[in-house]
């Protein structure tokens, strides 16, 4: 159950979250991509494809596709922005942070290297929508497995 | 009407500091106290198996059960109560029809009819049953405002089906679907029809005789009857054509170590322990819901919605799918560019419980050209100041996403 009155409204939608969800970053194919992976939410049909460009163990490109809410979209829109240039190991590092934020942890909230992604860190009070948060990030963790 | 919302002790019920208005009716219904009341009356003073006994305690229970089965089958104008089969609700009775009446009717080549505004529970039935026999599904198109399109239902009768299947009510749009006439049009094609009651039942007066449908499917918790009891009406003769659907105790009359014979409707359909206290509580909604008159009830739902559909209209930014005439207290919507999910989110805040996403019916949705919908839907105990509070949080959800005040 959420708590904090209208305040709590105002952290989940606050502008910078709006301004991600409305122009969104790295948003489209990525023609030159190494790896695809598709997600949904059966239960409320958002949809996510999130495209990357593997190079050695360097996430050189990132871009996402898809549709859904303000905080599935603002979300991955943040994420393809921190993880770009990033090796895996610290892209899964970063999402096992944001994981954590999304978990109530006040010090993920804190930690400067998830960047405009803290933003998020008010979702938490908000349990079904934490899901929404992480469908990005769990695209990434999906994308970044070693191939098979 | 009369104002019933003291006999709804969850109504008080308060979410997020507000009262809440309760606006998801079409998922499940609030339950009177009167059906609490005997749902607790049966297991206090009346529980036993059914069917198998000789005491006076199973006697009382299967007296209860049966009675309920006549009560159900007198409140949807069924001539026969051995027509009347208990199942989970409309989606098992469904499964059960296409299933067995399937495995009656369909060989390969075969055409399934059902529309493009059904609810997924009257729409993968029919597509397990058609990959099970080689059959097809055709899926009938809509108008723009969301109605059947009759010429295109008429086009898919000329393909000549063995069974054509579709919603009494379209759970996403209200749209009230002219059951009768198009029974008629079914039949001449020779089809056998089965409609999904589970939105019109528990909204308005439903005489399956007069409709003239094969199969009418219907749920009791839609219409103030405990979750998990529902029924499939169908003719006795078609019913009785149709194979079982489950096998168990009590749907057996002899049983050999390799096959047996079935015992005759409506037990051949209703295998295991049945769900008697479920249609304990159901009776006692009909109950409820004859005291108050179907009419009635109606009538209170089409005011509610007239002005529902009124206030919406003027929250500039909103888009209301459906039609706006021939509707019931269902009203799918968007607001701007404020994601469903974004906006249940922010109602539930303010106390209001609405429902958001593709109401199981993805196919509608694809024609629709979204995602997703926002959706409130009425009943019985809802008022106009629950509409009030609905616009007001409306409004705050734009003032949240930076749209001025209109």
């Amino acid at each position: 159950m959420p708590e904090g009155g209208d305040h709590a409204l105002e952290e989940l939608f606050q502008e910078i979250i709006l301004d991600h969800y409305r122009r969104p970053r790295n948003k489209g194919a990525l023609d030159s991509r190494t790896r695809r992976v598709g997600l949904t939410n059966p239960s409320c049909g958002d949809e996510l494809e999130l495209d990357l460009r593997l190079d050695g163990e360097t996430i050189a490109e990132v871009r996402f596709s898809g549709r859904g809410c303000s905080i599935s979209q603002a979300s991955a829109s943040m994420m393809t922005q921190l993880i770009k240039g990033k090796t895996v190991q610290e892209a899964r590092a970063l999402a096992a942070r944001f994981n954590e934020m999304m978990h109530g942890s006040a010090e993920a909230a804190r930690d400067q290297a998830l960047g405009e992604a803290r933003a998020l860190a008010g979702v938490a009070k908000f349990p079904v929508r934490v899901k929404c948060a992480l469908l990005g990030w769990n695209a990434l963790e999906e994308g970044v497995k070693p191939a098979p | 009407m009369r104002d019933v919302r003291a006999d709804f002790p969850i109504l008080s019920r308060r979410t997020n500091g507000h009262r809440m208005v309760y606006l998801d009716s079409a998922a499940t219904s609030q339950k009177p106290r009167q059906v609490i009341d005997a749902t607790s009356d049966y297991y206090l003073g009346s529980n036993a198996n059914v069917h198998r006994a000789s005491y006076d305690l199973a006697v009382r229970s299967t007296d209860a059960y049966e009675a309920a089965r006549g009560r159900l089958a007198a409140f949807v104008g069924a001539p026969d109560p051995q027509g009347v089969i208990f199942v989970r609700g409309t989606t098992e009775g469904i499964n059960l029809v296409a299933s067995s009446l399937g495995r009656l009717r369909l060989r390969p080549g075969d055409t399934i009819v059902v529309t493009a505004m059904e609810h997924h529970s009257n729409l993968i039935p029919w597509q397990l049953a058609a990959q099970t026999h080689g059959a097809r599904i055709v899926m009938v198109e809509l108008t723009a405002d969301g109605r059947l399109d009759l010429d295109a239902f008429r086009r898919a009768l000329e393909r000549q089906p063995r069974i054509v299947a579709f919603t009494h009510v379209s759970n996403a749009l209200g749209t009230i679907n002219p059951v009768a006439d198009l029974t008629r049009l079914a039949h001449d094609a020779g089809a056998d029809v089965v409609v999904d009651g589970a939105q019109a039942v528990p909204h308005m007066a439903v005489n399956v005789a007069a409709l003239g449908c094969d199969v009418y499917c219907f749920s009791g918790h839609k219409m103030l009857g405990p979750m998990g009891i529902g029924a499939v009406v169908g003719t006795p003769a078609l019913l009785d054509a149709m194979p079982p659907y489950q096998g168990g105790g009590e749907m057996i009359n002899v049983v050999q170590d390799a096959t047996a014979t079935y015992a005759a409707l409506p037990h051949k359909f209703e295998a295991g322990t049945p769900n008697v206290v479920g249609a304990v509580g159901l009776t006692a909604a009909i109950d409820y819901l004859e005291a108050l008159g179907m009419d009635a009830v109606a009538a209170h739902e089409r005011e509610l919605t007239r002005y529902a559909l009124e206030r919406m209209a003027d929250v500039e930014g909103v888009t209301i799918y459906g039609p706006l005439e021939g509707r019931v207290g269902v009203i799918s919507f968007n607001l701007a560019d404020i994601h469903p999910h974004d906006l249940a989110t922010i109602l539930d805040h303010e106390g209001v419980a609405i429902r958001a996403g593709h109401h199981c019916a993805q196919p509608l949705m694809r024609r629709l050209d979204v995602s997703a919908t926002a959706r409130v839907s009425f009943y019985l105990y809802n008022t106009s100041e629950d509409v009030d509070v609905l616009v007001a949080a409306l409004e705050k959800s734009r003032a949240l996403f930076g749209y001025a005040r209109a």
